[in-house]
């Protein structure tokens, strides 16, 4: 029986568009869709596949203001058994090393057998809040994980490494892993797990900064890049679009 | 400010990204320190004591002779203790996602990845997948780490020099290794090399089902080229494994790559920037794509790809 916790998300859709402030301080949020951070819905999927396999609970974590909540309930409904609420307004200039204190706080008394995260987010990207929360709670960690297998009180997984290769490590639990995308099939919620996730326990609790957070980064100004090319852009009816992007291909780039 | 720059090799092979680090260093500041971490790493800490350096720190225990994170931030730890650098500089890679965090968390601070500019003392990095720039500036007292972004600086501006090789063994003790690494490998051999490709068309998420491929195939096949995708498509199984392009895939420079509903996240474009002509082909105008494209046409690809064909056809 393992106790899992997964911490998860709540980024911009995708496809969202963005736009930054006037004063370049951050980006408009007013009009924005949320959804779960894609990595962290593989890392609920895995959380998920080995409490069915073995048993046990899964209880997902996530901060951010209230706007959370829906995530956190999708995750329930998807099978998670409980859920913990760090209620937290700045999410954006806490860091990810601030980030990581606050959840490291709010998991003191769980003391999981395995926390899983995804390898990144898709909104800062930092790509840290994992090694660092396993850091904060003394725990061994391993990153862009594609496989988990569970024996007995330790672990086999095979980790993603540059150019398509790939590597088994063993390591002991407790632990946490980061996961990559992709590596199993997401489940939609059923109905059921809809009407059952109203019933479940999600606590939140306030998102305080531990004392003596110590030196940090500050994002100072956040803007649109400028192209590092001088691009060619065609829009309009397809049709002219691609008989102009033609010519420039056979006799400017010449590469037709 | 000091520097110290880690580079990353495996089995005495380089890491070529350590390279554009150690170029990016000695742009900013000196003195620059380099550091080797590993076992049986003579030979590449000489090679490294050919560049302009304060000093070539070879960082060896029978601990490291396979990377862990927990080794290599122990060692590197007391490495920083001694040499005291404001900043510690690292390739943007895998295996430094993997502990430079931790290193860096075990010394109060915070790492700023994935760098891909500095401008005075702000570290520039990107959001929301490539969307969004963000000026970051480091607070409080040094050492600072930051690591950088495949191809943000070049490799071929190193400054050739001559630094003296210091030893290092940092204490390190078995039980502090709490992962075992095992094999490396590859799934399956690759058949085909997108690195010989002239002409590469490549596929993403915005083809929403396999079933839409042969439109995008369509477009290989009259320009002659080989077919590729980013890393969705693959994960969904809709094209092998071996045809994908970014970090976890192959890295190409053909003559022209045509990007074909891709987004353009940055792990897919650190796998074709160095492409001579790109086209992108995407609804979204604000996509990343078009940061890094010469040519580009904003519409659906399923009304744009066909008209494409059938103007290339006119002038083939």
């Amino acid at each position: 029986m393992m106790k899992i916790v997964v911490v998860i998300k709540q980024v911009p859709a995708r496809d969202s568009f963005l736009r930054v402030d006037p004063g370049g301080a951050w980006i408009q949020e007013s009009d924005l869709n949320y959804e779960i951070n894609e990595p962290d819905a593989y890392a609920l999927e895995a959380g998920l596949q080995l409490k069915e396999k073995s048993g046990g609970e899964v209880v997902v974590v996530s901060t951010g203001p209230a706007r959370v909540a829906s995530t956190i309930r999708e995750a329930l409904a998807k099978g998670a058994d409980r859920a913990i609420h760090i209620e937290q307004e700045d999410v954006a200039g806490a860091g990810p090393l601030a980030t990581a204190r606050v959840i490291a706080s709010a998991l003191e008394t769980e003391k999981p057998d395995l926390i899983l995260t995804g390898l990144q987010s898709d909104d800062f990207g930092y790509g840290q809040t994992g090694v660092i929360l396993a850091e904060l709670m003394g725990l061994p960690h391993a990153t862009i994980i594609m496989n988990v297998e569970v024996n007995g009180a330790s672990l086999r997984l095979k980790r993603e490494l540059e150019n398509g290769y790939f590597q088994h490590v063993e390591m002991p639990l407790p632990a946490l892993l980061t996961m990559q995308s992709g590596s199993n099939k997401l489940r939609y919620a059923t109905l059921m797990g809809i009407k059952k996730a109203k019933t479940k326990e999600v606590r939140t609790i306030a998102g305080v900064q531990p004392e003596g957070a110590g030196t940090s980064i500050r994002i100072e100004r956040v803007y649109m890049p400028g192209s590092s090319k001088q691009s060619q852009i065609f829009d309009g009816p397809p049709r002219e679009a691609a008989a102009k992007l033609v010519e420039k291909l056979k006799f400017e780039a010449r590469v037709l | 400010m000091s520097i110290l720059v880690v580079t990353e090799q495996r089995g005495g092979a380089w890491n070529r990204m350590s390279f554009e680090t150690l170029a990016a260093a000695q742009q900013f500041e000196k003195p620059v320190h380099a550091a080797v971490i590993g076992t049986g790493i003579e030979t590449l800490a000489q090679e490294l004591a050919g560049y302009q350096l304060e000093a070539v720190h070879a960082v060896s225990h029978p601990l490291l002779e396979h990377y862990t994170a927990d080794g290599y931030s122990l060692a590197l730890r007391q490495l920083i203790e001694k040499v005291s650098p404001e900043l510690v500089l690292f390739p943007h890679t895998y295996q430094v996602r993997d502990f430079a965090p931790k290193l860096a968390t075990s010394l109060n601070r915070v790492l700023v990845s994935d760098v891909v500019a500095r401008h005075g003392d702000v570290f520039v990095r990107q959001l929301f997948q490539g969307k969004i720039n963000a000026d970051i500036r480091f607070t409080g007292e040094p050492p600072f780490f930051a690591s950088l972004q495949a191809g943000a600086w070049r490799a071929d501006q190193t400054v050739a020099g001559s630094a003296p090789v210091v030893p290092f063994t940092p204490e390190l003790k078995p039980e502090q290794i709490r992962v075992k690494p095992l094999d490396i490998f590859r799934e399956a051999e690759r058949a085909v090399d997108l690195g010989a490709a002239e002409i590469i068309v490549s596929v993403g998420r915005g083809i929403k089902e396999a079933d839409n491929l042969p439109v995008v195939q369509k477009l290989a096949e009259v320009l002659g080229a080989e077919m590729a995708a980013s890393r969705p498509i693959c994960d969904n199984g809709w094209m092998p494994m071996e045809r994908q392009v970014g970090s976890s895939g192959q890295t190409v420079a053909p003559k022209m790559y045509i990007a074909v509903g891709i987004s353009g996240a940055i792990q897919h474009l650190v796998g074709m920037k160095g492409s001579r002509t790109i086209v992108a082909i995407n609804r979204d105008p604000e996509a990343p794509i078009f940061e890094v494209a010469d040519y580009g046409i904003v519409g659906d690809l399923f009304e744009v790809v066909p008209a494409l064909i059938e103007e290339i056809r006119k002038v083939k």
